[in-house]
């Protein structure tokens, strides 16, 4: 909606003979301005992101809505120079978005459009006089580049705290150890080991034989893409320290590749008992703790 | 043989020696320890020991070195030698500073520890377990 409020009017009526002297009075002109031709500017803001391929990940309406609220954010920042709320604005607006695969670059992409727009609009404003031009441009480039540089320091500490967050989620949910039957552990090793995991798998392992007063351990490890000399040599010691508290471990699910590594580094698998996929080992455990699985005869007939 | 203060106790059981350490010792009680043991295991006629290390947080590599030579000992007298109670720290301290476990033979607690002499290849999972006793 176009502002067609009587001070506005006013303003720009004034404008060739406003006391140019006046610098503090050029950013709420300019504020005005803005507001006035604000449905055109963010239409034309919404057609350059959309002929940029920004932002594809959303709809139509969720754009427009979003937009908006930039648009009018940002003409906010400008007038009162506070960068706070814009910062938790941005913030707020990059959880919504992260989720969605949106990009720092479309994030970065949309600020630095509108900058341009609002920029070309004041070009075409003030085009008749240079001289205020230039004293226009000076007042509003800085506010608009720490705008963008809000905005895009917003999203990518969003992002970093995303990351944070998942790799916590991840650490504290990929260690799993779990009882299957009395005295025997299954520890499913998922995604990438590093030294730091390994470490810390080992302690919760350990701390579980005793807990459940496990005889056997199956430790698979189908779910781990690959593993390093540090992490070989560590499982190697996890065998060890689960043997020293009375616990036997069965390695499964080694993949070719690992198997490959394993071999290749030299690691001294010895001690290892690996058995093909987490089912033999699981067969393999049963056997050495006595037990003898059978199907019940009246089942399925 | 002189036991001296009371930093380790030798019951036995039936066939077996328990030796259960209540301290820390230093390197001297374990050499004393280790002769103790010895004596015993002839005196006795004992066919398996168990030492139980529970209250231990530390077990350095002399404490190591020295089981690992008990164990052989007693072995050549005529009984096997179990280690149990050995604790979730220390058992990764021993590994991560690369101390000789691979001849010593462990269990969990006691318990396990008199099942693994009984049974060695083949514990039978059946028998309902208590709560691991440590001495």
């Amino acid at each position: 909606m176009t502002q067609d409020s009587p001070s506005a009017k006013k303003l720009s009526a004034d404008f060739p003979t406003i006391d140019r002297a006046d610098e503090e009075q050029l950013l709420p002109q300019l504020v005005s301005h803005l507001r006035e031709h604000r449905t055109r500017l963010r239409q034309d803001w919404a057609g350059r992101i959309d002929g940029a391929h920004l932002l594809q990940a959303m709809t139509p309406q969720e754009m427009a809505a979003e937009t908006t609220s930039v648009y009018d954010n940002y003409v906010e920042v400008l007038e009162t120079g506070s960068v706070e709320a814009l910062q938790h604005y941005a913030r707020d607006l990059s959880e919504r978005i992260i989720p969605r695969g949106v990009e720092t670059h479309e994030v970065v992409g949309i600020v630095l459009l509108l900058r341009d727009v609002l920029a070309r609009s004041l070009f075409e404003k003030y085009q008749g006089d240079f001289a205020y031009l230039n004293r226009v441009l000076d007042a509003y480039e800085p506010a608009a580049n720490r705008i963008a540089n809000t905005v895009a320091v917003s999203f990518v500490e969003e992002r970093e705290r995303v990351i944070r967050q998942q790799q916590d989620a991840i650490r504290e949910l990929s260690t799993p150890v779990l009882p299957v039957r009395e005295r025997l552990l299954i520890l499913p090793i998922i995604g990438v080991l590093d030294s730091e995991r390994a470490r810390q798998l080992t302690e919760q392992l350990l701390i579980a034989i005793r807990t459940h007063r496990a005889q056997v351990v199956v430790v698979d490890i189908t779910g781990a893409p690959d593993v390093d000399e540090t992490v070989a040599n560590h499982l190697v010691r996890t065998v060890d320290a689960s043997r020293l508290m009375g616990a036997s471990v069965i390695i499964t699910g080694v993949s070719p590749e690992i198997a490959q590594t394993l071999v290749t580094i030299g690691v001294d698998l010895n001690k290892m008992n690996t058995i093909g996929d987490l089912q033999g080992g699981l067969e393999a455990a049963e056997r050495m703790l006595g037990y003898t699985v059978t199907r019940s005869e009246e089942k399925g007939g | 043989m002189d036991a001296g203060p009371a930093l380790f106790s030798i019951l036995r059981q039936g066939d077996y020696l328990i030796a259960s350490i209540h301290t820390a010792l230093d390197d001297s009680q374990m050499l004393r320890l280790q002769q103790d043991l010895i004596d015993q295991v002839g005196r006795h006629r004992a066919r398996g020991v168990i030492i139980d290390v529970a209250p231990l947080d530390v077990i350095d590599s002399f404490a190591t070195a020295t089981l690992r030579n008990l164990a052989e000992m007693t072995r050549l007298r005529g009984a096997r030698t179990v280690i149990v109670g050995i604790q979730p720290d220390v058992a990764y301290a021993m590994v991560e500073l690369g101390m000789n476990t691979a001849t010593i033979e462990t269990a969990l607690d006691l318990e396990e520890g008199l099942r693994h002499l009984n049974r060695p290849r083949s514990p039978d999972p059946s028998r309902p377990h208590s709560v691991g006793l440590f001495g």
